[in-house]
């Protein structure tokens, strides 16, 4: 029976309190929302939190919703949005369907009932799907503190493996994802069963024009991409057709910037060669949504 | 902690350790064993219980988190009239050998077919992809869920059966259509 050290646990009554109680407590106290990431990792004494802040209650951050901002209209998607929600959620298949195609394929139908958009990216795992879709959909995190709100780019928020931009006594309460016209979106991975991490993912988000590429966007997950992302991979693209060529040499482009690491789920040959495929056929896929547009 | 929460619609008061999983609460402090205790990492789903109106993997979640809500577990399928439809399907399809997967795998079917009465197989495997079964090779599985969705469909032409559902629903139902936590159910 592999249960948790013992710890404080509070159930906050708006994000304020939460992070009134994360400072308070300082750099050992964590929040808790679907806890699928951070309570095995307590069971296991990888995590050894002295405080669980509850934020299930806070159903503020809850919902995904459609804004015109001050740049054009977002997508935007509540921190403690369930996969569920989001994989039911009309509007993102609309205008964001990589987030669609990413949901169907993380964890399980059970776990994605409780697990939170919000807890997936704060997690920070190198092989975490949302991670590389949000990189390539050039989200913008927002993060609450005592000082109130401030918005970090997805693609400044990863700090490396397991570290985020959120400060202990912070909450990321959402995420925001420009909304284009003409775009077209797609994820796709490569995995072992349900519920097992990635052996490799690629997410990419296209913007065509006269069938030319005048923006693109990539992620990559599980290979090692320094922040998942493929910046030489996206300059490559712009403006160039639409054509299997340009896609194949996008994957290679984007391959070569990765750093996978051997184990279980295969060699570093195999996560590269994948990591280009995966890539090429993202782009392909999104290409066409983007010309049903 | 001293937690308040519904477990199949009755009042449950439990002085409980904030550490205390929630699978734990149910088959260790409340004595329902028929939620199974599996691989501790929320992948293998024999732990999966209702929580308000949605299945999770109750190795996963703690039992101060069930405070204020609902739960129900494979003991609230069976009604007083008898058998819930997914229960005797699985009965009548060999859904099960072990057993040691089938409350999850029941409380998720049940779920699935709340919310989709008519479900293709891939439907249905895709519910289940969460939940690993060692011995049926999940063959009889998904016919035992096909089976359950026919006789639902079939409108239950057995008024013994009818009377069954019923039973078996009812008081889960009114539980959640008026969105109560249950206290006075019990």
């Amino acid at each position: 029976m592999q249960v948790p050290a013992h710890f404080e646990y509070r159930r906050a009554t708006d994000v304020d309190h939460a992070v009134a109680l994360l400072g308070r407590f300082g750099p050992e106290a964590r929040v808790v929302a679907g806890g699928h990431s951070l309570i095995p990792m307590m069971k296991l004494r990888l995590a050894q939190p002295e405080l669980l802040v509850d934020i299930n209650e806070l159903t503020e951050l809850s919902g995904v919703r459609l804004h015109n901002g001050p740049d054009g209209p977002e997508l935007r998607i509540g921190a403690l949005t369930r996969h569920a929600e989001l994989l039911d959620c009309a509007l993102v298949g609309e205008h964001a369907a990589m987030l669609h195609d990413a949901e169907r394929v993380i964890a399980d139908p059970v776990v994605r009932n409780r697990g939170t958009v919000g807890g997936s990216i704060c997690q920070a795992d190198p092989s975490e799907d949302l991670s590389g879709a949000f990189t390539a959909l050039r989200a913008v995190a927002v993060i609450r503190g005592a000082d109130g709100e401030r918005t970090v780019p997805v693609r400044e928020f990863f700090h490396g493996p397991y570290e985020t931009a959120v400060g202990p006594a912070e909450v990321l309460v959402e995420l925001r994802v420009p909304v284009r016209a003409g775009s077209g979106s797609s994820y796709l991975k490569v995995d072992r069963r349900a519920g097992d991490w990635a052996v490799a993912a690629a997410g990419a988000v296209l913007n065509l024009q006269n069938g030319r590429v005048t923006a693109a966007g990539l992620g990559l997950t599980a290979v090692g991409a320094p922040g998942f992302g493929a910046p030489d991979a996206e300059e490559y693209l712009l403006g160039r057709s639409t054509d299997a060529g340009t896609f194949a040499e996008a994957g290679r482009i984007a391959a070569r910037a990765c750093r996978p690491v051997a184990d279980q789920r295969g060699p570093v040959d195999y996560k590269l060669h994948l990591a280009a495929e995966l890539t090429a056929r993202a782009l392909t896929a999104a290409a066409a949504r983007a010309a049903d547009r | 902690m001293q937690i308040r929460v519904s477990v199949n619609a009755a009042e449950r008061v439990h002085e409980v350790e904030a550490r205390l999983l929630l699978v734990h609460l149910l088959r260790d402090e409340l004595g329902l064993t028929g939620t199974h205790w599996g691989c501790d990492t929320s992948n293998c789903g024999a732990c999966t219980v209702w929580l308000d109106e949605v299945p999770v993997k109750s190795c996963t979640v703690l039992a101060v988190m069930a405070d204020g809500h609902r739960v129900r577990t494979v003991e609230g399928l069976e009604g007083p009239g008898g058998l819930d439809q997914i229960q005797q399907s699985f009965i009548e399809c060999h859904g099960l050998q072990c057993g040691f997967c089938t409350p999850g795998i029941l409380m998720t079917a049940r779920w699935l077919l709340d919310r989709v009465p008519d479900p293709t197989e891939q439907e249905i495997r895709e519910t289940i992809s969460g939940q690993v079964c060692r011995c049926t090779g999940y063959e009889n599985i998904v016919r035992s869920v096909r089976h359950a969705a026919e006789s639902e469909q079939a409108g239950w032409s057995d008024a013994e059966q009818a009377g069954r559902s019923e039973a078996g629903q009812s008081a889960w139902s009114e539980q959640a259509r008026t969105g109560q936590s249950g206290w006075a159910a019990s």
